[in-house]
């Protein structure tokens, strides 16, 4: 399995996604029950919303890599789940009913959507901060190979995924070849001014394990990362975040199928920290799928567990109400260990 | 037969101060602050620490310093230099006393 590099994205292309692979794990349903079967504890914690500061939006499935760790089963395949403009611009009036700052848009790779530039367009002029979930690889292909400049026009901070900063953890949880098109990428956005201490041109790495261990000590990591891409390949960035893999939809199958799925969510279940309760991205960030639907944060979405108002009606960005969302309880189950454990993960890195 | 060896004994260490209380209470809290990050880091602790259970051949700290070297961000080249630090440096105490053998030799052997 590798990156797939093309110019013209176009139809289905060959992929290992669990749904082109017809895999049982495509269905949430059943990745919940797997999770469910397990003799671990159950969470517990109850967890309230508070305001709304960070508007997710998934605009899409669609990603020209398919990483062994995915938990969105993102691929070249996933060509059907890709938001409408009609949807971005019902994401656009919701958003105007909050006070939320920054919007963060994800997918897959967010910059295959066709509306991408638009909807970055439309966030830059209402003043928002804006931040692009990059997978790296990306940024060398066709289409998008002027976004690092077009992103530094608008003040995008760009947030990228690399596992590590040596090429053969990348490239086993990426695919061959991943590393060395990462630090190309990661090269160009330098050169467009991202990474050099600028605020305004924020470029923020994000490490997940390749493998069953939890994320290490970001602040160490950080260090540690700068000075090997300085001194290897001339690539500087601002910032290191630390996130734990989820035991959802690719990492899940790959738990299974190594043997360590026991292991690890009891790992995770060991290393609950409630210190991290108060931080968690559900509490502070509303995340919208690709169709319109709305969950309490990205896993829920891939778990297809809706936020629910309090009467249990599923809530839609079609008939948004933050202030009835303001009062739901968020919906949590067995993956929320992932986020709890250890330093505790979250969008934005460690929490504790 | 059993075997020796017990990966579940591992998660048992802390039963030792069965036997004595004090001196295990003494032994785990000067442990865990010896792997608290300090003039080096916890990484470079742990690395240290995977060579040094080769070197030693714990099976226990072996499997617990894989562990903790993962975690805190290394790979396999990297944890895999270090085993051969230890492998060097085992294998150099044993050729450095050669020097004593050399001096025996030159002594009694005519030259």
């Amino acid at each position: 399995m590798g990156a797939v590099e093309t110019d013209k994205l176009i139809g289905p292309r060959a992929t290992t996604s669990l749904v082109s692979r017809a895999s049982p794990l495509a269905s949430a349903a059943r990745q919940i029950a797997t999770l469910q079967r397990l003799p671990v504890a159950d969470f517990k914690a109850p967890l309230r919303p508070a305001a709304i500061d960070i508007f997710q939006i998934n605009v899409g499935k669609l990603c020209n890599m398919t990483c062994r760790h995915c938990h969105v089963d993102a691929g070249p395949d996933r060509t059907e789940e890709m938001m409408s403009r009609e949807t971005v611009d019902l994401c656009l009036a919701a958003l105007d009913r909050t006070s939320a700052k920054t919007v963060d848009i994800t997918g897959g790779a967010p910059e295959l959507n066709p509306h991408f530039r638009y909807l970055v367009d439309q966030c830059v002029a209402r003043g928002k901060h804006v931040m692009d979930r990059c997978n790296l690889t990306v940024l060398l292909t066709g289409p998008c190979r002027d976004l690092p400049g077009w992103f530094a026009e608008r003040g995008v901070e760009v947030v990228c995924s690399l596992p590590h900063h040596r090429k053969r953890n990348t490239d086993l949880q990426r695919g061959d070849g991943t590393f060395e098109k990462s630090i190309e990428a990661l090269q160009r956005l330098n050169q467009a001014g991202y990474g050099k201490g600028d605020p305004r041109l924020r470029l923020t790495l994000v490490h997940n394990p390749a493998g069953a261990f939890l994320a290490g000590d970001q602040a160490s990591m950080e260090k540690e990362w700068k000075e090997g891409l300085k001194a290897n390949h001339g690539v500087s960035f601002d910032a290191l975040i630390a996130l734990n893999n989820m035991p959802i939809s690719r990492f899940l199958e790959w738990l299974e199928t190594s043997g360590n799925l026991q292991s690890y969510l009891e790992l995770l279940v060991n290393s609950y920290n409630p210190a991290t309760l108060v931080g968690l991205m559900c509490r502070n960030t509303l995340s919208v799928g690709w169709d319109g639907r709305i969950y309490d944060c990205d896993f829920n979405q891939m778990l297809e567990l809706d936020a629910r108002y309090a009467d249990g009606h599923a809530a839609h960005i079609r008939d948004f109400d933050p202030t009835r969302l303001g009062e739901r309880a968020i919906v949590t189950a067995r993956h929320c260990f992932g986020c709890t454990a250890g330093a505790g993960s979250s969008c934005g890195g460690t929490i504790a | 037969m059993d075997a020796y060896y017990k990966p579940e004994h591992l998660a048992k260490f802390g039963t030792i101060a069965e036997g004595n209380k004090k001196l295990a209470d003494k032994f785990f809290d000067w442990y865990a602050e010896v792997f608290k990050a300090g003039a080096l880091s916890a990484r470079e602790k742990a690395l240290i620490a995977l060579a040094v259970s080769h070197t030693v051949q714990c099976p226990y700290c072996i499997d617990a310093y894989s562990k903790e070297s993962l975690q805190q961000g290394a790979d396999l080249e990297q944890m895999t230099e270090a085993l051969h630090v230890a492998a060097a440096i085992r294998g150099g105490a044993s050729l450095v006393h050669g020097t004593q053998m050399l001096e025996h030799v030159h002594k009694q052997v005519m030259a």
